[in-house]
């Protein structure tokens, strides 16, 4: 972000905290950004001649008597297409080395797009993870995070479904990433070959939380110049959205308002849906698809910054070990996608919304069968033959480091109903166990 | 309105859409305003008033806004427009219509006209020149789609008129003049097809409110079976998210059977109203013949528009919802969700720096959502006729959790309850409602007990508490065998958790995907409940408890195919008998 200096005027500065700092002004306007000692700042309240401003990268050194600077603008991102393949800080400064960016400036957080110029959703993603392309298909246009608790292993499923979703275009948002993830994600996508289709906005854990702010607005108005300008199929990759919302905390602490649930502003469903609605499928082709990490603390799903979230996105994505085939699966109990029921058995074969249903339900009876035999008790042949199946389906299915196609998922789903299962225990609409049933395996 | 901008003000202080205004004029509490910042105006509402300082929530975004703009006060509440032509329209919260902007963003300061000035509408007067009228009485009628849309005395005149006339049957624009009418003072009203009314005060000119007592009939088994919405009445569907709430309530706005629906999203996902405005111009009302869109208001004000507009939303769609009840209309609102808009008065009473009560919620939520609630509900007009508005509301509750204040609030309001359970959803055992913790106050009262011995059967009621208590004790011996172990119970154990299964896998369990099982008309339910029943009512010989649970997943499973085929098909028999024959296979009559 750069602005033109129209007015350079000291002010006395009245009171400073953490985060923020009040002044004396008849000049500001709600939202600009302003310099405060050499650092960007942003109008969040006024109330007569009080402003005050959130400084991004904290308030330490800002003397009474700092040099203050309105600028009249809003926060801005200089578009154009040579954004692509480069890496940027919060404020959208240059992180690798190259030049500045020329483009057209455009504000961050624009307007609201009217729903009715919004098209339905209806081309899916294919990852090649059977537990996302099987169970919770994901659809151009939608918004879904990865619940997941900080040890798992999303930062690479991520990085994956990237690479092969096939989009025109990825945004990634880096929100309080470690140094190290910061490194893994360049690694990957320079291997991959695919840097120039990736813009990257980065805030790692050395740069100041509150800076943290700005990164997925900065993603998403990208993310908004390559789907509108450009009719591109952009993936937004926001990770981890918790931090963001820590980052609102503090300010709404340092701000004394009342906080309500796990000491969230009360404004935090309106903060993530500002965000999360960028999602959008365009009737001219352009798309903007979110997918966003939400990290929980001990799997705590009631917290509200994941309670939140899961109102707002179209599902969740909920990571888990299994220890009994030692990997990490897409858990189909717990995870949902909202969209999928606009592409499964429409854009993929007949038979994919039973087949699902139908492969969820064993793997649920075979969940049962554990706790059973958990407590002692003698199992059935039935639950002998589920756990033997719920097994497999993991292995073969459910498990992330899985690459195949839609098809395969839904012939391999046959072959274990086949292998263990009698035609009732399955229990599918006929005309379709008629034409996929497999016993021959 | 006219724009006579006498009364005026200055900003004082901005906090995100809490906007301070100083001003000397007098203002009236939940006046309309505007925020001039350069060239556009920003519509606000007063909320609070201190001396000089008037607190306005301001509807749009206030980037940009400076301590001194100027504000104009309008002198009038916020008002919506009430005419023919609202339905198939997609409004926002404040009945902007959304497809006359022609920008793919909602731009700020932007409005539209609710209805179209330029549409010729077929007016057939149903009053004469000298009849006496009030507020509310009809003056004729024009078809709006396949609705009686009928055109009545403004609601804001005021005692008794005399018509003086009254235009011929013909084609008229909706500010045409209709009618002029005269008052024993000689004061004359000229009468046109348009009237205004402020959304939070309800529509009341109706002669007698009732208790309800017909059943809105939903196609979704377990509601209708169960726990049956009464028209006229009032419910809601708690849920976490991920449990189906919006598939749920979409299923009811195509099924149900009103003649007017009107979807509000309240602070919900763009993506869900561009399924329902996608949808549902290509589905037809299986009632009626024609297309849903032609009977559906939405009303979207989805969740990254401004919050101010999320409260208005849910007032503007109950205002149009009364209006079209003043009609005699059978009106369904649905609203998703209400927690939105719980929150919306959250986040404003934060700015306010009030006091919070539980969970830092205004104290006063408990009322506000009983008043709500409270302008649903069956009623007779004046000229005999009955109108009414049944209103179906979901809950977010945060947490999962269903003591938090929302829901506590609307569970003393609303008079059906369904909840939604997320260990049914974990199972996909759809729709997820609860059949025990759910209720429908509405089974209790005999003029509803009545209206279904008539319409289903006499012995319906028993029929459907029998099911219920099934449902309950299958619960407690699957419990039973959980802590005891398979062969640690008797057999019957067995056979009894699996008949209550098999009620829930066949009256509950619905495929809402499926073109015929999505909706059951209430003769199916009768025949599938009596059917289940039957078989519950059977003793069967078996074995070993593995034995029961084959058998009864053979039956399900038939029965299942039976919930997806052409109601007494060929193939619906065919499969009937092949029940028939696995039945016998085990039965000890």
């Amino acid at each position: 972000m750069e602005y033109k200096a129209f007015q350079k005027i000291f002010y006395k500065v009245n009171r400073i905290n953490k985060a923020t700092c009040v002044l004396q002004s008849h000049m500001a306007s709600y939202d600009e950004m302003a310099v405060v000692h050499g650092r960007l700042a942003q109008v969040v309240k006024i109330i007569g001649n009080n402003v005050t401003l959130q400084v991004f990268s904290g308030t330490d050194g800002i003397p009474t008597n700092a040099e203050v600077m309105f600028t009249g603008n809003p926060p801005l991102l200089k578009v154009s297409t040579e954004l692509a393949g480069r890496f940027f800080n919060a404020y959208g400064k240059p992180i690798d080395g190259g030049p500045e960016v020329e483009g057209e400036n455009r504000p961050l957080g624009g307007p609201t797009v009217n729903p009715t110029q919004r098209k339905r959703p209806s081309e899916l993603i294919p990852t090649g993870i059977a537990g996302i392309d099987l169970n919770n298909t994901i659809v151009t246009g939608q918004k879904i995070p990865f619940f997941a608790d900080p040890e798992q292993p999303y930062n690479q499923v991520m990085a994956d479904v990237a690479l092969r979703a096939k989009a025109d275009r990825i945004i990634l948002g880096g929100i309080g990433l470690t140094h190290d993830d910061y490194l893994f994600y360049k690694n990957v996508f320079e291997n991959a070959g695919a840097l120039d289709r990736i813009v990257s906005f980065i805030n790692t854990t050395e740069d100041p939380s509150i800076e943290r702010l700005l990164i997925p607005d900065m993603a998403l108005t990208a993310a908004e110049y390559f789907a509108i300008d450009r009719n591109e199929k952009v993936l937004v990759l926001l990770t981890d959205v918790a931090l963001y919302c820590d980052a609102l905390s503090i300010v709404s602490n340092n701000m004394d308002q009342i906080s309500s649930k796990d000491n969230m502003p009360a404004s935090l469903y309106s903060d993530l849906a500002r965000l999360y609605e960028k999602a959008v499928q365009f009737p001219q082709g352009g798309s903007i698809t979110i997918i966003a990490v939400t990290t929980l603390s001990g799997g705590d799903i009631t917290h509200a910054i994941p309670d939140n979230t899961g109102y707002i996105t179209e599902g969740q994505l909920f990571l888990r070990r299994d220890s009994e085939i030692g990997k990490t699966i897409v858990d189909p109990f717990r995870s949902l996608s909202r969209l999928k029921q606009l592409v499964i058995g429409k854009k993929t074969r007949e038979d994919h919304p039973q087949v699902m249903n139908a492969a969820v339900r064993l793997y649920s009876d075979a969940a049962n069968a554990r706790t059973k035999q958990e407590n002692g008790f003698d199992l059935s042949d039935y639950d002998k033959r589920c756990l033997r199946y719920a097994k497999e389906y993991s292995e073969k299915l459910l498990a992330i480091d899985v690459n195949i196609d839609i098809d395969k998922m839904l012939d391999t789903s046959w072959e274990l109903f086949g292998r263990y299962f009698k035609k009732e225990e399955v229990s599918i609409k006929e005309e379709l166990m008629n034409k996929y049933w497999n016993d021959k395996s | 309105m006219i724009a006579t901008a006498t009364k005026t003000g200055k900003v004082t202080g901005i906090i995100a859409n809490l906007v301070t205004i100083a001003s000397q004029d007098p203002v009236a509490q939940n006046e309309i305003c505007y925020i001039h910042v350069g060239e556009e105006r920003l519509l606000g509402e007063v909320i609070k008033i201190v001396h000089h300082d008037i607190f306005v929530q301001c509807f749009e975004s206030t980037r940009g806004m400076k301590v001194g703009n100027m504000v104009e006060f309008t002198g009038e509440m916020l008002e919506i427009t009430l005419g023919p032509g609202m339905l198939s329209k997609i409004y926002d919260g404040l009945q902007s219509d959304l497809k006359k902007f022609d920008s793919l963003f909602i731009e700020r300061g932007q409005h539209s006209a609710a209805l179209d000035a330029e549409s010729l509408w077929h007016f057939k007067p149903l009053a004469k020149k000298g009849d006496i009228v009030q507020a509310s009485d009809w003056l004729g009628e024009v078809l709006e789609n396949a609705v009686k849309h009928r055109i009545l005395v403004p609601f804001k005149v005021s005692g008794k008129f005399i018509i003086e006339s009254i235009v011929e049957e013909g084609e008229y624009r909706i500010d045409d003049v209709i009618a002029v009418l005269v008052n024993s003072d000689s004061h004359k009203l000229e009468i046109n097809m348009v009237q205004k009314w402020p959304i939070k005060r309800p529509i009341k000119f109706y002669s007698e409110k009732m208790r309800p007592f017909a059943m809105l009939e939903t196609g979704v088994r377990v509601i209708d079976t169960l726990i049956p919405l009464a028209e006229g009445g009032t419910g809601f569907i708690p849920g976490p998210f991920g449990t189906g709430k919006t598939v749920l309530q979409h299923a009811i706005a195509k099924q149900a059977t009103a003649d007017v629906i009107i979807y509000a999203a309240c602070g919900e996902r763009a993506n869900e109203i561009v399924d329902v405005f996608t949808e549902f111009p290509e589905l037809y009302d299986p009632h009626t013949g024609r297309k849903l869109m032609e009977r559906t208001i939405i009303i979207a004000n989805t969740s990254n528009m401004p919050v101010a507009a999320r409260e208005a939303s849910v007032y503007t769609a109950m205002t149009i919802a009364e209006y079209y009840r003043s009609m005699g209309l059978k009106v369904l609102i649905l609203a998703d969700s209400t927690s939105r808009w719980a929150q919306a008065l959250r986040e404003m009473s934060n700015r306010l720096e009030e006091l919070p009560g539980p969970d830092a919620f205004p104290m006063d939520l408990t009322a506000v959502i009983a008043n709500f609630y409270a302008r649903a509900g069956y009623v007779t007009l004046h000229n005999g006729e009955s109108g009414s508005i049944t209103f179906l509301g979901t809950v977010s509750p945060s947490g999962g959790n269903l003591k938090e204040p929302v829901t506590e609030a609307t569970k003393k309001a609303a008079r059906c309850f369904y909840a939604l359970s997320q260990r049914r959803a974990d199972q996909k055992r759809y729709p997820a409602v609860d059949p025990t913790e759910s209720y429908s106050k509405y089974l209790e009262y005999p003029e509803m007990q009545s209206y279904l011995h008539e319409h289903i059967s006499t012995r319906w009621i028993q029929q459907v508490t029998k099911a219920r208590d099934l449902l309950i004790r299958g619960r407690e011996f699957r419990d039973q065998i959980n802590i005891l172990g398979d062969d640690g119970v008797p057999l019957d154990y067995h056979v009894q958790f699996w008949k209550a299964e098999v009620i829930d896998f066949i009256i509950l369990q619905q495929d809402a995907f499926d073109a015929v099982d999505a909706m059951t008309p209430i003769e199916r339910q009768r025949y599938m409940l009596e059917l289940v029943l039957q078989i519950s009512n059977m003793d069967f010989k078996f074995g070993s408890f593995e034995e029961v649970s084959g058998y009864f997943k053979r039956i399900i499973n038939v029965l299942k195919q039976l919930n997806y085929t052409e109601f007494k098909s060929d193939e619906f028999e065919s499969k009937n008998k092949e029940l028939k024959k696995i039945i016998n296979e085990k039965r000890i009559s």
